[in-house]
């Protein structure tokens, strides 16, 4: 007998046996365990870190006894943070948010006219966007890269926000459109009888709708920023350098520190990975450009 | 200049008509001239450095060279070989990601104790920093030295294996794999949901097992999204750069170096524009293909949305 109940989305689901309830929590585990691995890499000893079998239970104190058991420390975050993390952080901070600024600004007044398709060449326009988010960045990174260099950018946070900006603003268009639609016609269009502008209408009553929407648009951007890899590798070398180009400097030629590369590591991932566990109902809508809700 | 004769004006048929769309759509304007300012311009620039003999360190070489880079590239087997890893790579990661991500879906698409816990871990790889995730697994999994995976097969008798040395294309597909399935999983969830438990139930009454109920009825249901899954992944894994850079930077000898590591080396270790910008035209020509057949599902799956 198989009992259904409602799920939270409205839909019927089926329950799971022992067996299905079990595997899932095994491939659940297996999948989440390199990242966790990581994580517990960080609070351990450089020796610790790489002896085998590998320890996984932090007991802190006078658990020691346990085996797979090491006693968690904060040294190497300390040590991280006080060998010149912060100035990478503070890049990474300033291109992501400087970009997310700039995607709103031009992605919102687009968004709301796209959305309500008050305008001529609305689906042109939309297919526009899009194909410019899934063409190749090799098709424009080399010319970026030399008006970079004549324009004295090189190395410079605000090329990085340059790009950003372009890599996020169809995402940004696509999603926040695909919400300004869900708005229903006569609220508008009763704010417009009620004599509000465009600018009032969008800002008044269109906004504050979509609220969580504009929320999820603002954290996937940030995802996808915060990540990047490509262009900071090109167009960045000394001063204005992110954390992903920070998280290369562990790979010296005078050894590994496996223990300090977690704790760098976690540090830089574990912010994002929060961030897109709370958004994580809107991933999948801000993937597939809003097509899929 | 004499008078009565016109000064010549430079007319280009479609700058008219856009700028009077632009006025009357000023509210889409600016975001579709920085679109156009940030990645079209660059193309067609990409394109005309294409036709230039141009090496950054001996600008004394420079001149117009037409199609001649577009013969180079194809002279030796380099560029060749970066297409068939690429295509290799794309194709293996997104058919492993899109099978591991429909076996994701079919686990937490019931409801068990942690149901939310178990999605939350499942979609964890997707969100950590790419060179974050190559740095890991090139540590904590591949190291012959400490490395979990020579650990896990120690048992069986196995000798350490240097993992990204014997193994260097598999171990990337492996690391892409790992991060891309969780995306396919979202996507196919989505799909799930929107067959309904009411149809398989219908379809166990009528007595179909576990198999033909999935076969018959979620597959065939599934289509569209794994279709999006598909051009999706391989939209977004033909440009895979940061595992390899991290885990190979390409090798070992080219073994996994694909188009989009291939120019970045020709273009920032060799300072070699014009054939650098020449892969990149041909690069971008392929992919279209993929893009238009995307751009054409995403244009149903918003038809159907709209409805």
């Amino acid at each position: 007998m198989i009992r259904v109940r409602r799920g939270s989305a409205g839909v019927k689901i089926e329950r799971a046996g022992i067996v299905r309830t079990f595997v899932a929590w095994l491939v659940g585990l297996v999948t989440f365990f390199p990242f966790l691995y990581l994580v517990l890499s960080g609070f351990k000893s450089e020796i610790q870190a790489s002896q085998m079998p590998p320890l996984i239970i932090p007991a802190p104190g006078g658990l020691q006894g346990l085996p797979l058991a090491f006693s968690p420390t904060l040294d190497y975050y300390a040590n991280v943070l006080g060998s010149g993390f912060l100035p990478y952080l503070v890049n990474s901070l300033i291109a992501v948010l400087g970009s997310s600024v700039l995607v709103f600004m031009l992605a919102l007044p687009a968004a709301y006219a796209l959305g309500l398709g008050r305008m001529t060449h609305h689906r042109d326009v939309l297919f526009f966007f899009v194909s410019t988010r899934f063409l190749p960045v090799v098709g424009v990174i080399i010319p970026i890269f030399i008006i970079a260099k004549d324009a004295h950018l090189l190395d410079n946070v605000l090329a990085l926000v340059i790009m950003y900006t372009a890599m996020n603003l169809p995402l940004a268009v696509w999603m926040l459109r695909s919400y300004f639609a869900d708005i229903p016609r006569d609220i508008l269009d009763a704010a417009r009888v009620d004599g509000a502008n465009v600018v009032q209408e969008l800002g008044y009553v269109a906004l504050p709708m979509i609220r969580p929407g504009v929320v999820a648009t603002f954290f996937i951007g940030i995802i996808f920023a915060w990540n990047e890899f490509f262009l900071a590798v090109i167009l960045t070398a000394v001063k204005s350098t992110t954390v992903p180009i920070y998280m290369l400097g562990f790979e010296s030629l005078i050894g590994l520190f496996w223990a300090q590369l977690a704790a760098a590591g976690t540090m830089a991932a574990l912010p994002i990975v929060l961030l897109g566990w709370v958004a994580q109902g809107q991933l999948v809508r801000g993937m597939s450009m809003g097509a899929i809700k | 200049m004499t008078p009565g004769i016109r000064k010549p004006t430079l007319r280009v048929p479609v700058i008219g008509p856009f700028v009077v769309w632009c006025r009357h759509n000023w509210l889409v304007a600016p975001a579709v001239l920085y679109a156009i300012l940030v990645t079209q311009v660059p193309f067609i620039l990409t394109i005309w450095y294409s036709l230039q003999r141009w090496y950054l360190l001996r600008p004394d070489l420079s001149g117009f060279n037409g199609l001649n880079n577009y013969l180079d590239i194809f002279q030796t087997s380099r560029f060749t070989n970066a297409i068939l890893t690429s295509l290799v790579m794309t194709s293996s990661a997104v058919i492993l990601s899109l099978v591991l991500g429909l076996i994701y879906a079919e686990l937490v698409n019931v409801r068990f104790p942690g149901r939310a816990v178990v999605r939350t871990m499942l979609i964890t790889p997707f969100l950590v920093m790419p060179v974050v995730t190559a740095l890991a697994w090139k540590n904590e999994m591949f190291s012959p030295t400490q490395g979990l995976l020579d650990w896990l097969i120690s048992p069986l008798g196995g000798r350490p294996v240097d993992w990204l040395a014997s193994f260097p294309l598999q171990s990337v597909i492996v690391v892409i794999v790992w991060r891309w399935s969780p995306f396919m999983m979202l996507i196919l969830l989505a799909g799930m949901q929107a067959i309904g438990e009411d149809v398989r139930e219908a379809a166990r009454v009528d007595g179909a097992g576990a198999w033909a109920e999935f076969r018959y009825i979620v597959l065939p249901a599934l289509k569209p999204y794994m279709q999006l899954c598909i051009l999706l992944g391989s939209v977004f894994i033909v440009n895979e750069f940061d595992s390899i850079y991290v885990l190979t930077f390409g090798g070992p000898g080219t073994a996994t170096t694909n188009f989009a590591f291939l120019i970045y080396q020709n273009t920032f270790a060799a300072y070699d524009i014009g054939h650098s910008a020449a892969m990149a035209v041909i690069v971008v020509g392929i992919t279209i293909v993929l893009v238009m057949f995307l751009l054409r599902l995403l244009g149903r799956l918003m038809e159907d949305n709209l409805q």
